[in-house]
């Protein structure tokens, strides 16, 4: 059965339309491109303003058997657009048909409900995963950081269900991966608005309604003893260029058990449209070297709207008492056992 | 408008009968209202007036009493119809348990802008966004032709527009999830606030909201108080990602025994 209702199909139908638009810019550098000046606000700094998308089929890290190769050519970007309108497709009619009324008909689909990364309007661009450079991947975790993440990992195996503070930061609606610092996209509403007025720009990721205020009038960083999920970020404007810089990270988020994470990103508008992030990533006692990544933002007409999470986060209780009750029945099979 | 002899300048507080004053200007000619703001009062404790009472945690002692305050409703009370004062009534009686601020909801408006956390206004040449200390919540106001929200939300739908030195925002579409303060004071679906921000003088932000819910009030009712600019050097919004502290009282109740 097909669970759409008008108003999603509608929405999904616009969406579609904006889908396969060819994308600004795919994949060249910005010094390759003839130089576009973007508008500016009225107190005249570039105007990086709107609501865009880092959607995308990129992925971070290069999969394996691509060597060095950082870009597809036109050809295989076109073949890779063509499989993920087939996936579209297949998604639209996605399962076996199921009987309304029956317990099997209750099922999520994200082609209506969660807008599919394929269903989004989608940043196509040549590269073939958003960390450049020969090797494409994060670097090798040092051997300190091997250890802390084993002994992490050591400690959490077992307990994953504990409680709430045993499950990942995403799904206790305390802060979702997307957000970062580095903004990453996300499999679904990867959608942002960034805002600007004087000696400030805002960055508000739709999901879970984080606004990131970064002040760009040269003053330093919180004390160090104030860390904050979304790290401390000051920015501060290198022509066209917003450069941000993070730090005073938890050792939690973006990227557990990094200590002394420090991200700089770099957010250029280079068209109407396409504003291109780059953003670098660093912590010596964490990976062996810094890395780099970039992808672009892409326009989106409309408007952000609010994603409360934590209020009807039903996802966080019933994987907990599914835990308990899977617990109950391994007692009741253990005690019938016994018998 | 049945509003302005309701709310005459007779019966406005001393302190917002305000000569003009005519606010700094924004590069495009506005009312400059950037700023970390912060209302310093106990109304989110109550927003009719109270005296001290007894915390609702004995081990806290002094710590956390609720403070007495000033009313900031006109006219000192709520005009409530009477099966919803009942209702405040058995809100207020349980609020730990009820109050939506224990459990880290988003706060809503205007209850957003007098929680004791401050927040930010960022005012774009084409939209104005509200951040909020509290819960990260934040709403963007939409400065150009009012739309209408396509759902109910916690913080409601913002339309704005200039009224000379005055920023007015018209809130709807909120959903009825939300509370006014700590007391109880509650409201329904139909709820629709209308707020005027206007600087009095460089650093002090007058606030009014006109609340008006035919559900539960019998008129439309209004509440003023300043705001004040957090001067610090360095002043910023932190995080206040509440959702972790309330894991104990949400889910506690589903953790594996022994497990704390």
């Amino acid at each position: 059965m097909r669970h759409r209702v008008g108003s999603a199909a509608a929405f999904a139908a616009m969406t579609v339309i904006l889908l396969f638009a060819p994308a600004p810019g795919r994949g060249q550098s910005p010094a390759a491109k003839k130089a576009w000046t973007p508008p500016r606000t009225p107190d005249g700094q570039p105007d990086l303003q709107g609501v865009w998308t880092n959607n995308t089929v990129t992925p971070l890290e290069r999969p394996k058997g691509l060597g060095a190769k950082e870009f597809y050519n036109e050809a295989e970007l076109a073949a890779a657009i063509e499989k993920e309108r087939q996936r579209l497709g297949q998604a639209e009619e996605e399962g076996r048909g199921t009987e309304a009324g029956t317990a099997d008909d209750v099922h999520y689909d994200f082609s209506q409900f969660g807008l599919d990364r394929a269903q989004a309007n989608l940043a196509w661009n040549r590269r073939t995963s958003m960390i450049v450079g020969p090797e494409g991947v994060i670097p090798p975790l040092t051997p300190e950081a091997r250890k802390r993440r084993a002994e992490r990992r050591a400690k959490a195996k077992g307990h994953e269900f504990d409680g709430a503070e045993s499950r990942p930061l995403g799904a206790r609606c305390i802060v979702r991966a997307n957000v970062g610092p580095p903004l990453l996209p996300s499999a679904y509403n990867s959608n942002l608005q960034i805002l600007q007025a004087a000696g400030y720009v805002v960055i508000e990721s739709e999901m879970i309604h984080d606004a990131r205020i970064i002040p760009t009038d040269g003053r330093a960083h919180l004390d160090k003893n104030i860390k904050q999920w979304m790290g401390d970020s000051v920015g501060h404007w290198e022509g066209n260029t917003l450069v941000v810089d993070t730090t005073n990270f938890t050792d939690l988020n973006p990227f557990e058990d990094a200590q002394n994470l420090h991200v700089v990103e770099r957010l250029t508008r280079v068209d109407a449209d396409t504003v291109l992030y780059r953003f670098t990533v660093e912590d010596e006692g964490m990976w062996a070297k810094p890395w780099s990544g970039e992808l672009p933002m892409t326009r989106l007409q409309g408007q952000i709207y609010e994603y409360a999470c934590h209020e009807a986060n039903y996802g966080l209780a019933n994987t907990l008492s599914g835990a308990r009750a899977a617990e109950a029945e391994a007692a009741k099979r253990a005690a019938a056992e016994r018998k | 408008m049945v509003l302005a002899g309701v709310l005459s300048m007779a019966t406005m507080p001393a302190w917002s009968q305000t000569p003009a004053y005519r606010s700094p200007r924004t590069a495009d000619g506005k009312p400059n209202l950037n700023g970390i703001w912060q209302a310093l009062n106990s109304a989110d404790w109550n927003l009719e007036g109270h005296a001290a009472a007894q915390g609702p945690v004995d081990a806290l002692g002094a710590v956390f009493a609720i403070p007495p305050g000033l009313s900031v409703v006109e006219g000192d009370e709520i005009p409530y119809l009477p099966v919803a004062a009942a209702k405040q009534k058995e809100n207020r009686a349980d609020w730990v348990k009820l109050d939506p601020e224990v459990k880290c909801y988003l706060p809503g408006v205007p209850r957003a802008t007098y929680l004791p956390y401050p927040f930010q206004i960022i005012q774009s040449h084409e939209n104005i966004m509200m951040a909020y200390e509290y819960a990260g919540a934040v709403r963007v106001i939409n400065m150009g032709a009012p739309t209408k929200a396509p759902a109910d939300s916690w913080m409601g739908w913002s339309n704005g527009h200039w009224d000379g030195e005055t920023l007015v925002v018209d809130v709807t579409s909120q959903n009825e999830d939300t509370w006014f303060d700590r007391a109880g004071d509650f409201h329904s679906d139909a709820l629709h606030v209308v707020e005027r921000y206007t600087l009095r003088s460089a650093d002090i932000l007058n606030y009014e909201a006109t609340i008006d819910d035919a559900k539960v009030f019998s008129r439309p009712w209004k509440i003023s108080m300043p705001l004040y600019r957090r001067v610090e050097k360095n002043a910023r919004l932190l995080e206040y990602k509440c959702p972790e502290f309330t894991e104990e009282i949400l889910y506690g109740h589903l953790r594996k025994k022994g497990s704390k």
